[in-house]
């Protein structure tokens, strides 16, 4: 008999990351379909603290590897311990977050399992044959899959399912320490040295407001228009694949599938068509304004507001009306 | 340095996906294809780092005959030699996709010698199962690292240093042993156009073809049993039913004004929503 659904919570610093907690709200709905309980598995110093704070997300028995070897990510180290994990408890299925680690990590558990993985799932219907929807092109298609396996390897898709800390008993988890043995290949790859970001100024991920520019921008000198306005709002500058292709923006400044997921306030869409690897990366913004020639163009359907017209005017004015009707500086 | 790098053939989708009618696949009688975006880079770094260090280069892929232009763009560009492992259509799933291009591996390098690295894509753009390469590696005993943006030698071309974005922003580095595999992303370089004698010389190229049929996991009910794929024990899996569009959120947009006229009315707005105050 299947003893538990596994969820692995990636922490950092005693915090359960985001993207894990959706995942553990949707293990938790397995594991109630099937009537077992919820279990997590947590690595790392700070793993005790992260999981005194799942209770309230309806974990009862939380497995903790301290070992500060798992401090730093160690794809296969990590792989390792949650096959030990589930060595102790047998577990239906083992639910990771669709981050970048988390996909990884599952993708060794699965490799040594023996067993199928899917990843980035946003419905899953336990029974004989297990039925899942998931993401393929990042979200712009859905897959409904059958998964058959002894036991159920799942990533979530970010930002697919909500956080739900409202368990009834909100007592934090059992907390059972285990020490996984590691094979030396096991820690061959690890980190060996770390940069911080360089870059000041708001970042394109956390701005409130983002200027993107596509090929209509025309030419890399053409996003001074964009920064200007970008400066004005407080924002931040993107772009699409064809910009960063063309060399006229670095890649860390591309939005979509290949690129960076955003979800500002505002999302300014400059001369951008609209192509469906774009959209994913922009359609957690709260509004989107359109500028663009083309009134058909399709980022109409998804842009909650347009302005017909060529940018390179537009955009100015709507810089100059700001400055305009900012009061006189002293 | 000798280099395998490892590519899917992907439509080149645009502004909406069609899908066929019974849901199986996307309509592509009007689209192109193309190598998946983290692969094109994967294919242009190999090419650098045989221009610079020396050594060889190939390609692999596991798909339809037509996966043959795919190929040819890939040394068009500068790749030596391709491998083909022909698909008789439909999908295959990850697991059986991994055991065959980890068993073509075993037998490439028996024939030709090793690979000193081998390239796979983060994650494929049209599936997004984010396993093949991990899978592969797994399978052949070398050490695996994915989403990587930086590739650079130890001074003594026994190691590998690989670098990826840390979770909050910044860098992280690993290095690794060679043999060693990587999965890497888009922005890892800028990759070059073919040049017209790249095309001619790809078009007269060679390309090794191995004849695979259906897939072993009997996807479409055509399984080979699997015992052939060397599965190995391995359970396939996921299987596809069929595809859907996500359902429509957003109704048509609210034009605003034609041209710079419209920029009071813009600025408007701003002030509405909050993102400009006076
Ligand atoms: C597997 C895969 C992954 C991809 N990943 C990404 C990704 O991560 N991010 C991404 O962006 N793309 C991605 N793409 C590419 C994507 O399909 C499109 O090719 C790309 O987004 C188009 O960029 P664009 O809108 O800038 O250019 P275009 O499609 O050429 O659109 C230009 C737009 O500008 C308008 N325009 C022209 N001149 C002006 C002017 N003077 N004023 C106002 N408007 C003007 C035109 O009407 C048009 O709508 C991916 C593609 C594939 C196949
Ligand atoms: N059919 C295939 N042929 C060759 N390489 C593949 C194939 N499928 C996946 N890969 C490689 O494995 C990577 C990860 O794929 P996936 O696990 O499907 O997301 C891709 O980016 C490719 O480099």
């Amino acid at each position: 008999m299947s003893g538990s659904v596994l969820a692995f919570v990636e922490q950092s610093g005693g915090e359960p990351d985001r993207l894990s907690l959706e995942a553990l709200s949707l293990a938790r709905g397995v594991a109630k379909a099937l009537g077992v309980p919820l279990d997590a598995v947590l690595l790392g110093s700070g793993g005790e603290a992260a999981a005194g704070r799942l209770g309230p997300h309806g974990v009862g028995l939380a497995h903790v590897a301290a070992d500060a070897r798992f401090d730093d990510f160690a794809p296969a180290a990590w792989g390792a311990a949650i096959r030990a994990a589930m060595e102790r408890r047998s577990p239906a299925a083992v639910v990771a977050a669709g981050s970048d680690r988390g996909n990884e990590v599952l993708a060794h558990v699965a490799a040594h399992a023996g067993l199928p993985m899917a990843a980035n799932i946003v419905e899953v219907t336990p029974g004989d044959s297990w039925r899942l929807v998931r993401q393929r092109w990042a979200g712009s298609l859905l897959e409904d899959a059958a998964l058959d396996a002894p036991v159920r390897l799942l990533t979530v898709a970010p930002h697919a399912v909500a956080v739900d800390p409202s368990a009834a008993s909100a007592a934090a988890p059992t907390i059972t320490r285990f020490e996984p043995d590691l094979e030396p290949a096991d820690l061959v790859v690890r980190v060996i040295s770390r940069e911080a970001r360089t870059t000041s100024g708001v970042s394109l991920s956390d701005a409130k407001v983002v200027v993107g520019g596509g090929r209509g921008v025309g030419s890399a000198a053409g996003f001074e228009q964009l920064e200007a306005l970008a400066g004005l709002l407080g924002g931040a500058v993107g772009g699409s694949r064809v910009v960063t292709s063309l060399g006229w923006r670095p890649h860390s400044d591309q939005i979509g599938q290949t690129g960076l997921r955003i979800a500002p306030d505002l999302y300014i869409a400059c001369g951008i068509s609209g192509a469906i690897q774009h959209i994913v990366g922009c359609k957690a913004a709260k509004r989107i304004l359109a500028i663009n020639t083309d009134p058909d163009s399709p980022i109409m359907a998804v842009a909650d507001y347009a302005v017909i017209g060529d940018l390179s005017a537009i955009v100015p004015a709507i810089s100059a009306e700001i400055e305009r009707r900012r009061p006189p500086s002293h | 340095m000798n280099i395998l790098v490892c590519v899917k053939r992907v439509p080149q989708t645009g502004g909406r996906i069609v899908l066929t009618a019974d849901g199986q696949a996307i309509d592509t009688r009007f689209l192109g294809h193309t190598i998946s975006p983290h692969e094109e880079c994967g294919v242009e770094e190999a090419v650098r780092i045989v221009e610079k260090e020396g050594g060889s280069s190939a390609v692999l892929t596991l798909g339809p005959p037509e996966a043959e232009e795919q190929l040819r763009d890939a040394m068009a560009i500068g790749i030596e030699r391709a491998i083909l492992l022909e698909t008789a259509g439909g999908e295959w799933d990850p697991v059986s996709t991994a055991a065959t291009i980890a068993e073509t591996i075993e037998a490439q390098e028996a024939a030709n010698g090793p690979f000193d690295l081998i390239f796979f894509g983060n994650e494929a753009a049209d599936t997004g199962d984010y396993q093949v390469g991990v899978r592969v590696a797994v399978a052949l005993g070398r050490p695996v690292i994915n989403g990587i943006k930086d590739i650079r030698f130890g001074d003594d071309r026994h190691t590998v240093l690989a670098k990826r974005e840390a979770p909050g922003g910044g860098w992280e580095t690993y290095e690794l042993p060679l043999p060693a595999v990587l999965g890497v992303k888009e922005g890892l370089n800028l990759p070059r156009y073919p040049s017209v004698p790249g095309r001619l010389r790809a078009k007269r190229r060679e390309i090794e073809r191995v004849a695979l049929g259906a897939s072993p996991s009997g996807a479409l009910g055509l399984g080979a049993g699997e015992d052939s794929a060397g599965l190995d024990g391995a359970v396939p899996g996921p299987t596809k039913l069929r595809l859907r569009l996500p359902a429509e959120e957003r109704t048509a947009a609210d034009v605003i004004g034609q041209g710079p006229e419209a920029a009071p009315a813009v600025v408007d707005l701003l002030e509405r929503i909050g993102v400009v105050h006076r």
